[in-house]
This record gives C-alpha cells, structure tokens and sequence, in this order.
C-alpha cells in the first residue's frame, strides 16, 4: 500500500484543482504531468472474492505503468492564438483526435475547429505512454490535457489583463476572444507572445466542472471528416518521399516460411519498372517505378523456399494440441446439477482495409520512417537494433492509419520496410499485397473455452471456465516495463506471465454464480509459430460468447427469460443498468415467425459495460438469399447497442466505435474465420475472408449511449465486440434450436472459394475491369 | 513504355508507361493521384472505385493500355467538380451530415460507388431499395455500413 500511496502525483491538490506549467520560451508553450489524474485502483486491498477487474483492470496497469515515465504532454499556442498539440498516441480511426481536440477547445474556450492535433513521433523517453492500445488513451490522457489546457487559458488570460488593464477576475474567454467589462478585447493571438514566460513556471489551475462544459459530451464530427471525404486525407502509402519507390515482398508457400534462394534473380531484375531484387527476413523483397511491376516480379520470381514453422500442420492438429493442454475444472462433474460447453474459436486475421506499409529511407548512420505505428518507441528500438545504429539514430514519423484492430501494436511493415531500404541502398515505399495480410499477417488466436456450471435447488452455485489458446504475442514494449512493475500488482498476479496477466485484468463474469474461477492456458508459449496479436479485445470476444451462451443455457435449465434470468444474477448495477435499456429498445420478448429471433448479451469491460440486443433471420429463404459472389447466410436484422462509457466526450465517436464493434463482432460469430490446412492459411482476399459486408447489415442498427453515473471517461475503441458477437451467437441458437459450439458458425460449410495458389504468392490483378462498369 | 493519354479531372494528362500497368498505379504511383486506395488489386475490396464516362469503375482491373484519348477518368479529387458551385458534390455532403468515415481508407471508394449507384437508379426512374444498398460491395473493415446506407439515401436526395 505504502508504494502505492507514493505514487500518487504530488502535484495533485483537489478533485479539479492541478498544477501545471508554463514552459520558459518566446512562444506560449504549456504543459502537465502526463500523470496526473492518474490514481490506478491498486491502492484498495483485493478482497478474495469479487474478481480482480472489478477492482483493478488492464487499464489502471496500463495507467499505472504510465506513472513512472512522469512526462510531460504539451500545447503550444501560436500567434494567432491556434491551439497545436502532438498526441503521443495514433489515429487509426477511433477518433481519439477529435476527442483530445473537444477536451482542449473546452478547457481553453477555443472554438474546436482552431485546436490542431498531430500525431507525435516516436518519443523514448515517454515509453509506456506511447502506446496506443487496451482502448486506454482517453482513460490515461483525459486529467493531463485537460490541465494543459487549462494552464494555457490562464496564462493567455493574466497577459490579456495586463493589456487591457483590466482586474484578471473581471475578464471573460469566449471563443478564442478575451473581454473586459468596459467592452474591449484581445484575441488570443494578440496576447500569446506576451503570455510567454522567459522561464518555467508553476500554474495553478481548477478544471470546469461539468456542468459548465459546452464541448465536451456534445456529439461532434470527427476533425478529419473533410479529408477523408475529399480524398485529401494522406496514409503512408499517400506521402511523397523523394525516390521512395513502390516494394512488395514475395512470401514463402508455409506460414512464416523463410527464402533460400532465388534462381532467376537477373531475370526478375530486367523487367519493366524493376529496380532491385532482395532477400530480407521475411521472403524476397522487390522494388520497383509501380506497384503493378512489383506484382509482376513477385509472380515471376522463382524461389527455393524453407518450410515454415508450422509446415503440414492442419486446424484439428492445433485443436487437440489445445485440448490436450486444457487446465482441469475443480468442481467435479454432478450428474443432471452439471452443465458443460464446450467451444471452439479459429484463427481470425486481424488485418484493416490499409495493408501493412511504410515509407523507409536507410542511409549508413541514419534512418527515417513513416508509418501507421501504436507502438513507436518499440519501432524506434527495433529498427535501430536490426540496422545496427543508435535509438536516436532513427526518425520515426507517425502517420494516421487505415484502421488498427491491434495490428499496428507490432510494427511488421516498418521492420519490414527498413529491412528492405536496407538491403537495397534505396529508400522503398513498402506495402503488403492484400493476399499476404490473412495468409501472413497478423490473427487473432484459435482459442478453446471449456465451461462448466453447476446448479443447485435452483440456483447457480459454481461457473468454472478453462481458456485456451495459441499465444498471443505481446512483443511489442510492454516487456519490459512489465517486469519491472510486476511486482507491484496485486496480491497474487506477481507470478503470472504477461499474457495471464492481460487475461486476469480483463476477464471478469459479473454475475453472481458462487465459486467463479476463470483461468488461461496458452501451451508451446514459442509466440513466433504464428503471427498473433492482440486483436481487438484481447480475450473478451471469445471468452463473453462462451459465457452468454452457458448463459442462456443456464436460464433455460432454470426455466426462466434469458433477460429476467440475467437480472436477477447479475452482481454489477452498471451492466444492470445497460441490460434493462437494450432490452427495453430492442423490445425484448416481442413475438417473431419461427425460424427468427432475438438474442441479447452483456459485457463488462474497459471501465464500462455494453449491452446488445440482435434479432436474427435464420430461415432458408433469408439463409441462402443470393448475392453475387458473396456469403450470405443468417441475417441479422436488428441490432441495439446500449454502452454505458464512464464520462462521455464524443457521444458521436463512441456510437461509430460502437457500429464498427458490433460488425466486427457479428462477422467473428457467423461467417469470418480463418482456415489452416496443410501449413498455410487459405484466405487471400476479401472474396475468401466472408467479413461483413452491405450483405449481411442489419436493416436497423441503434446505438445509445447512457448517461454515466461513473466520474471518469472508459475506453471505447474496442468495447463493442465482445457483446456483439456474444448476442448474435445467442440469437442464433434461439433461433436455430441449437447452441453453436464452434466459431465462425459458418466454418465446416464447404468453402465458397477455390483458393488462390500458394506460388506464386499474389495473384495478378485482372485486366476486364471495363466489362464491371456501373 | 508507351505514351498514354487520357482526361483525368477535368484536365488532359499524357504518361509515359507500360501499357500493362493498371490504372490504379498510373494514378497513385506515377501521376501522385492518391485518393483512390489499394485494398486488394483483384477487383473486390472497391477501395479503388473511381468514375470512367460517368460509370463507376475499378482502376486496379483495367490496363492503361485499354483506355484511350477520349476516356474521362474522375477519382474523388476531381467529384466535387462534376457539379455547378464550388462546394462538395451532394454525396460528400451526406457523407459529412451522416459522419460516415471512420479511419477513411475506404471513403473514396464508398462515395464513388454511392454516387454512381444513384445515377444508375435515377436512370431507371426509381428509388433505392435495400437489395440496391445491399449490392454495395464495398469493403469497410471499420464497419461504417449502416451510416453508409444512411448516406446514400441522403445524398439521393440531395442529388435530385
Ligand atoms: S483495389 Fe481495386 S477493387 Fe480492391
Ligand atoms: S472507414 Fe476504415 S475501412 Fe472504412
């Protein structure tokens, strides 16, 4: 306890009142203590029985973790009194730029569209706080901006004082302008260079309180919803470096295999466009004027290959090895008291509509990088290792990304593209063909959950589930610090490895069903068997459709409504709360045509709790509906997302965060999986991956967010998938009869595609676009 | 390499380039024109949608060598200019009233696709319906898709 109560930020004085600093310069610069606020759960003592992240989650580690680094964020004000802040965090769609926009236009009565986010470069000295992931950013950023922020309205407004001569109490900021009571003014602008300090100085400030925000909880559009309409918005692949050119990797055959050699490499040189022909780590590299000539090459190179670590290896050689590594269940089997499950999850890609990519440019005692990057600092490190030069030696830039799902955690294209510029002496424009992102890119672990429950004279007295699945690779800069602040968790979680950890911080049933024990098993811990990460929710969505499943199981076993059955077991009064309001929206237990139904799960994570109500369409007619070249299947109606976020800054951006989960989670519980036979995965495409589509959304899609009872901001950047896929699966075995026990639902139906050869490794684009004009 | 020319946007350019090469990279590779994305090179993702003679198409299928002098290529750089005023092209607008993108790689394309599928329905003399809206093949791994339908249902209206 001592050293948690040493923790906490000196610098803290009451719930809303914060020092910060005014930096020494010519220019208006401020800043806070990236700690602050930052008070983790830790300091309670973790009783036996309520479960650990109840009381102490991934994200007050993640928050915590962040204490030590004890840096600073900072706003600058220009002279024409513009608001600039480097996010240390990355865009990849969440709408973390916009949300940090609201906190800083409210704090500093600054109209929203004049508070400019950047994304920072890669900053070692703040490690931990530079990695954007466990949907953590807001939760760990939301005190320190605002004091900022803060800070800078101060001080704009102790200069504007001066200036108009007025008393500093008497004065009013209101969109960037500063007045007196006589009816004169400065703007921001006229004041900033006077509100300069020659040196660092220590402000006291005391945030609004919140009923006197007019931004923050407002629903607001995203800040770079013109550029994205306009095409002007610019990923890695769009920024011109000069002779970075087009670089495309040809991939081994196997999952992870290697490259031995080529045989007709001076052949591969002489085509049209092609510059350069490589071996690098991860198969054979190409550069060339357009990426059309480095497909070209890349089909035509001719490669002797080793075999991948996997090789021959099919999805039920790795299903028994996960069976065979299942931790026992502690409470024996009791005849009819016992309810058992038992459920299968393959293998998922990972991977966004932007292919892996990035821009390297490696010269002998520099390098520079651009790319979609959550974890920067780990790039940074990684690539200077690998190139042989010095941390500082290497400039990473961050660029927003197409979409993350926890891919960009790990930094494959940067390596990659670095490896690449390297071998070349030339810097590369690197990007993956679409067909090596689910053959060899990232996905989320095949996984087993075996669940037992117990019920006696009425009741549910032990619910006991065993996890297991292929490793999930953590490999990206969380390590290190985790060693060092392992031992400062709570009682008992100090002997975990990494990933029981993220587990144990994660995973909470919060129903009150006796002995609850929750426990992960990852076997052959060799991470680099397969690419995983940590897609999207960890271990939640897999974890919740398995639950909510037994779930409902166990209500029918009692003979009570899915619904009623929840209330009255549910422990949590926020998951109560979120329940009671899907249900309601949704119209719960309204009559539907046999063959249909509705399905309603609830999550708690991140701080908050979702709950998702589904009506599904499973009769023949609906199931085998065509549509070219696509997968159709049951079709989900209807969809109510109700979320209870914890202080809501955007209400827009957590319903889009909300929308994108529930697709997200629909396509894992009906039709998106991957398929291993034989060493490699078999999807190569969008025509092979069923994700979901126009095809399968549902007609009616609501989302609401709750008024919070709770005082700080969750994340949300990955909350709805858990519940999503969970009500769906629900929904389906109502509607079918039959509880699904293995997942994509869809995955024993014979395959809808013939798969793409192996070698060569990407397909050639086809030349009859003309003849599909619409 | 052969010399290629073609209208794009408005404005006649001239490529010196293999006539082989798709579309999609003699705009983004050789002529810097990036709003039309890469998603997958095979014709399904869309992200590359753009308009040839009005119609919806995907560069990533269509060699360079397959169009000539005559073709008129709008990507989304140059849509806002196939309308009177100097504003955004109705579609973009719905797009900004509905909030749509989310990281927005595959906007470009959504909108595009969107903007040809009302012409086509209009040409028809009749409204979308839901299987219109369910054709969109459109990949969005972030899944906007019912703010999309939203979307094109406003933009309809704005259009006309
Ligand atoms: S890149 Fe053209 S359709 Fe996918
Ligand atoms: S907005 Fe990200 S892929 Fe559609």
């Amino acid at each position: 306890m001592g050293k948690q109560a040493g923790r906490e930020p000196a610098a803290r004085l009451s719930r809303r009142s914060f020092v910060g600093y005014v930096v020494g310069g010519t220019s208006l610069m401020v800043m806070a203590d990236l700690a602050l606020g930052a008070s983790p759960a830790s300091a309670v003592p973790i009783p036996s029985v309520p479960q650990i992240p109840e009381l102490y989650d991934l994200n007050d580690f993640l928050v915590h973790c962040t204490l030590p680094t004890a840096n600073h964020v900072g706003i600058r004000i220009d002279e024409q009194g513009d608001a600039h802040f480097a996010l240390p965090r990355m865009e990849v769609g969440q709408g973390i730029t916009t949300a940090v926009a609201m906190l800083i236009a409210e704090e500093l009565d600054l109209p929203l569209d004049r508070v400019h986010v950047t994304l920072a470069p890669a900053r070692p000295e703040l490690l931990f706080n530079q990695l954007t992931g466990g949907s953590n950013t807001i939760i760990s950023m939301y005190t320190p901006i605002r004091v900022a922020a803060a800070v800078a309205r101060k001080a704009l407004l102790e200069a504007a004082a001066i200036q108009l001569g007025a008393l500093l109490t008497s004065l009013v900021a209101k969109g960037g302008v500063i007045s007196a009571p006589d009816g004169s003014s400065v703007t921001y602008g006229d004041v900033a260079t006077a509100a300069a300090a020659p040196t660092t100085r220590q402000v006291k400030v005391t945030l609004k309180a919140a009923a006197e925000r007019t931004v923050v909880g407002t629903p607001q559009r995203r800040i770079d919803a013109l550029d994205a309409v306009t095409g002007r918005k610019q990923f890695a692949m769009d920024i011109a470096v000069p002779d970075a050119l087009p670089t495309m990797v040809c991939r081994a055959p196997d999952l992870n295999g290697t490259a031995k050699s080529i045989r007709n490499e001076a052949a591969v040189k002489a085509m049209a466009g092609v510059t350069h022909v490589a071996i690098i780590e991860t198969g054979v590299a190409v550069r060339a004027r357009t990426f059309g000539q480095c497909i070209d090459a890349v089909r035509a190179l001719d490669v002797e290959w080793n075999a991948g670590p996997v090789a021959g290896k099919s999805a039920p050689d790795i299903l028994k090895e996960l069976r065979a590594a299942q931790l026992p269940l502690v409470v024996p089997k009791a005849g009819a008291a016992t309810l058992d499950g038992d459920f299968v999850f393959h293998f998922r890609s990972g991977s966004a509509l932007e292919p892996n990519c990035a821009i390297a440019d490696v010269r002998a005692d520099s390098a520079t990088i651009w790319a979609g990057l959550k974890s920067p600092i780990d790039a940074q490190s990684k690539i200077a290792k690998i190139l042989g030069l010095f941390q500082k030696q290497v400039s990473v830039n961050v660029v927003q990304g197409g979409g993350s799902f926890g891919r960009k955690l790990f930094s494959d294209g940067a390596i990659e593209a670095a490896r690449a510029s390297k071998a070349f002496g030339a810097p590369v424009k690197l990007m993956w063909h679409r067909a090596d992102e689910p053959r060899q890119g990232r996905v989320h672990p095949m996984a087993v959950s075996r669940i037992r429950a117990t019920v006696l004279l009425g009741s549910v007295i032990s619910f006991e589930q065993r996890h297991t699945a292929v490793p999930t690779d953590f490999r990206h800069g969380l390590g290190e610090r985790l060693t060092a602040e392992v031992s400062a968790l709570p009682t008992g979680l100090g002997n975990l490895g990494f990933s029981e950890t993220v587990f144990m911080l994660t995973q909470e049933l919060p129903y009150n069903f006796g002995v609850i024990t929750q426990l992960l098993n990852e076997p052959k811990p060799a991470p680099d068997r397969f690419n995983t990460s940590s897609v999207r929710n960890i271990y939640s969505p897999d974890v919740a459709t398995a639950n909510e499943l037994m779930v409902d199981q166990l209500a029918k076993r009692l003979k009570q409504d899915p619904v009623a059955f929840r209330r009255s077991y549910l422990k949590s009064r926020v998951v109560k709360r979120v329940l009671n309001r899907a249900a309601e929206l949704g119209e719960w237990g309204r009559a539907m045509p046999a063959g249909t139904a509705q399905g309603i799960a609830i999550h708690k994570e991140y701080k908050g709790a979702t709950a998702v109500l589904v009506e599904i369409d499973c009769r023949p007619e609906t199931v085998n509906r065509k549509v070219r070249d696509a997968v159709t299947g049951p079709r989900v109606t209807k969809a109510v997302v109700v979320i209870d976020a914890g202080v809501v800054i955007n209400p827009l951006g957590i319903k889009a965060q909300m929308m994108g989960g529930f697709m997200d989670g629909m396509a894992q519980a009906l039709t998106y999986g991957n398929h291993l036979v034989d060493g490699h995965f078999l999807e190569a495409s969008w025509d092979n991956s069923a994700y979901t589509r126009q095809w399968n959304t549902p007609f009616d899609f609501q989302c609401e967010v709750l008024d919070s009872e709770s005082k700080v901001p969750g994340g949300v950047g990955e909350a709805g998938v858990a519940a999503s896929m969970a009500a769906v699966a629900c929904a389906y075995a109502r509607a079918t009869g039959k509880m699904p026990t293995e997942f994509p639902i869809n995955f024993h139906d014979p395959l809808h595609f013939e798969p793409k050869p192996f070698i060569p490794s990407v397909p050639q684009s086809p030349t009859d676009g003309l003849s599909y004009t619409s | 390499m052969t010399t290629h020319t073609f209208k794009l946007n408005g404005e006649t350019v001239t490529v010196e380039v293999e006539d082989d090469v798709r579309i999609l990279w003699v705009l983004r590779d050789v002529l810097g024109v990036t709003g039309p994305k890469y998603g997958c090179g095979i014709n399904v993702c869309k992200a590359c949608t753009s308009h040839i003679n009005g119609k919806a198409f995907n560069p990533c299928s269509v060699p360079v060598g397959a169009i000539g002098a005559d073709d008129e290529i709008t990507t989304i750089e140059g849509l806002a200019d196939t309308v009177d005023g100097d504003g955004l092209h109705p579609m973009q607008e719905a797009w900004l009233e509905h909030d749509v993108a989310q990281c927005g790689y595959c906007q470009p394309g959504q909108i595009m696709a969107a903007v040809a599928l009302v012409n086509r329905v209009r040409a028809e003399d009749r409204a979308i319906t839901e299987d219109d809206l369910d054709a969109i093949r459109n990949v969005c791994r972030c899944g906007t898709y019912s703010r999309i339908r939203d979307a094109v249902r406003t933009g309809a209206e704005m259009m006309g």
